[in-house]
């Protein structure tokens, strides 16, 4: 008898040793360096200096709206584009399913930063695309699109479609045909069919979507440095430098923990105004 | 208008074709259906997996044209027409409840859509619910409710639009038996207190025979009989009738010849059976039709066993009991009658008699010529 009560206890041990060894250790070692003083050469001191975040803050505080600025922009991006997707790989992919997947997901099998990289060659100001309507007269020969803000946001909304478009087509793909045609029979046409019942049954997979893509692309910096230049760094690349470059730990320590708590207070009250009820609902039809 | 309505059937199925493509081949689901469903009626739609009965109803509903022929609603020809754009209102399977919204939101959906005042909403909506037996229950979630209560929702979500017609596609499936059968008498009652037609499709007999005014029994996309309950059970028209609705002895014979109206007719090895009336397309041949082939159907309660040969003027058949199954209100009997065929009788256990026959009793069969029924071979 007590050894079957100390069943679940022992079934979960693995992960709770995971959680502990790689997530609760590091980010405690990483609260008490963002409270402390110093450098490498001299060592850093547990002096509890809160001043670090007001310094975090006050020197950061606008490449930290621009990565919210930026992070958010690329998932509306990524609902814009994914959402359509997901809708037609699920209720029109028919057979074919699971290969539209593969090829939405093809392109992921190469490194991340390749593929960052190779839309700086598309984007280039006189590359493939912008080059040849330039040539055709279609665009003036100033424009640019690598170093500026959208080139960003495209590059993270492109790096991160499938983690929208993955949960959105779960939803989709589960939900019992009949609602559609229940909603049809209740003298919807496909537009009401859409706003009524497709579209807040699949609030969900939208939800998990944003959650996956907004968090990601908010505290990415490898978009930014490739292909944003010099005055699009987000907060991603400002606690880049302070760790590997500056050496600056306890304010790149401070930093994260501003970006988490903002990530957190965002995410939290975005559940809110959605209801969290409604997204955390297990559907059962 | 309104006698105009009355007059025309509810719903008529002319000439009514559907074929799917299935890979290269082209399957035809429903193959020449001609129906009309009169107002007010409760009509049912029979047959096993695969016979059509549920792309008839779809057609109705506007979730699938026919290939070819006219779907009229009240009269008015509907083939083309969308399915929001039909007067019929449909009770799905899995009821396709919409999870996002709770007791009353489901119902009110359809009266929101059509742009009917807020206030109506609210009254036709209470009302439908207290029918139903559900208005503690308004506030709730799908998700919350108990199967059967999830049933009378999607009932009560379609009914409170008034359709000209109430489409209900196996609802009581997904039920255990004992809320099944409270659901049989529950849909009943709710028909009669609302006078819509209810077009009900299910691969149940017992249910059909319970609740319907008149039955479709189809097969193979066909309409194999329509009629009553009774008709259907009594008279059926043809083998997949008689052995899809209820139990059904079928026994070949061959027409000996017919002495004051009715037909003698030889079955297994030289026993006589008695029948009323022969086939239409063998009655018409008259003195010809001796010597022909054909099935005698009878129910196995219509059958008498006895120990002595039966007197003149019934079907006697003697045969020797192969199995006995002890029912309590009942016991079935299986008697083999010779020439590899099998009779089932079921017998009702009054108090005042003792088991009719045990395994291996030689026995006769007996019932009355109008309890056998013929069929083509």
């Amino acid at each position: 008898m007590r050894n079957r009560k100390l069943t679940p206890y022992v079934l979960v041990l693995p992960a709770w040793t995971w959680l502990a060894l790689f997530f609760v250790v590091p980010i405690g070692g990483m609260l008490s360096l963002s409270l402390t003083t110093g450098n490498v050469i001299t060592g850093f001191q547990q002096t509890f200096e809160v001043g670090n975040y007001a310094d975090a803050i006050g020197t950061y505080w606008e490449q930290i709206l621009r990565s919210l600025l930026y992070g958010g922009c690329a998932t509306l991006v990524c609902i814009a584009i994914g959402y359509p997707m997901a809708y037609w790989i699920a209720f029109r992919g028919g057979a074919y399913k699971s290969t539209y997947l593969l090829l939405l997901l093809l392109p992921f099998f190469v490194s991340f930063v390749l593929r960052t990289i190779s839309w700086r060659f598309f984007l280039s100001d006189n590359g493939v695309v912008l080059g040849a309507f330039k040539d055709l007269g279609l665009l003036p020969e100033g424009f640019a699109v690598l170093n500026t803000a959208p080139a960003v946001i495209l590059g993270l909304a492109y790096n991160f479609l499938p983690f929208m478009v993955l949960p959105i087509y779960a939803v989709l793909e589960r939900m019992d045909p009949h609602l559609v045609e229940a909603a049809h029979d209740l003298y919807s046409d496909r537009l009401r069919a859409f706003v009524h019942v497709i579209l807040p049954v699949s609030l969900p997979g939208v939800f998990a979507g944003v959650l996956m893509t907004f968090i990601p692309t908010s505290a990415d910096y490898v978009n930014a440095s490739v292909l944003g230049g010099t005055h699009n760094t987000m907060i991603g690349n400002v606690i880049q430098t302070q760790y590997l470059v500056n050496n600056n730990y306890p304010i790149a320590a401070s930093i994260t923990f501003v970006l988490m708590g903002l990530l957190l207070i965002g995410i939290f009250s975005y559940a809110r105004a959605l209801g969290t009820e409604r997204v955390m609902e297990v559907h059962t039809s | 208008m309104e006698t105009a309505a009355a007059r025309q059937p509810a719903i008529s199925l002319e000439g009514v074709f559907k074929s799917f493509r299935s890979g290269s081949e082209t399957v035809n689901a429903v193959d020449g259906v001609d129906l009309a469903i009169e107002q007010g009626e409760f009509f049912s739609l029979l047959g096993p997996s695969g016979c059509g009965k549920t792309t008839t109803m779809r057609m109705i509903a506007g979730f699938e044209e026919p290939t070819r022929g006219v779907v009229r609603l009240n009269g008015r020809d509907v083939t083309g027409v969308p399915a929001n754009r039909r007067d019929v209102n449909m009770v799905f399977q899995s009821y396709a409840l919409f999870p996002h919204m709770n007791v009353a939101d489901n119902v009110a959906f359809g009266l929101k859509r059509k742009g009917v005042a807020k206030g109506e909403i609210g009254r036709r909506v209470g009302e439908m619910l207290e029918l139903v037996e559900l208005g503690h229950r308004a506030k709730h979630r799908p998700a919350q409710l108990s199967g059967g209560q999830q049933q009378r929702v999607a009932l009560a979500r379609a009914l409170v639009n008034q359709p000209a017609a109430l489409l209900l596609d196996e609802p009581l499936g997904a039920l255990d038996l004992k809320l099944r059968q409270a659901m049989q008498v529950e849909l009943k009652r709710i028909q009669r207190e609302v006078g819509i037609t209810f077009v009900y499709v299910t691969h149940d007999q017992g249910e059909a025979l319970t609740m319907s005014d008149r039955i479709a029994v189809m097969n193979h996309g066909r309409v194999e009989q329509l009629g009553t309950p009774a008709q259907v059970y009594e008279r059926p028209a043809t083998r997949f009738v008689a052995d899809f609705i209820g139990t059904s002895n079928l026994v070949k014979g061959t027409v000996l010849g017919e002495s004051g109206g009715v037909w003698r007719v030889e079955v297994a090895d030289g026993a006589t059976a008695l029948l009323a009336d022969l086939p239409e397309a063998l009655a018409a041949q008259g003195p010809g039709a001796v010597g022909s082939a054909v099935y005698l159907t009878v129910r196995p309660e219509k059958i008498g066993i006895g120990a002595e040969r039966p007197g003149e003027g019934v079907s006697a058949v003697p045969g020797t009991v192969t199995e006995t199954v002890y029912l309590g209100s009942a016991t079935h009997y299986q008697v083999d009658i010779g020439g590899g065929e099998s009779v089932t009788v079921y017998l009702q256990n009054s108090s005042d008699s003792a088991l009719a026959a045990g395994r291996g009793d030689h026995v006769w069969l007996s019932w009355p010529a109008h309890h056998s029924y013929p069929l083509l071979a």
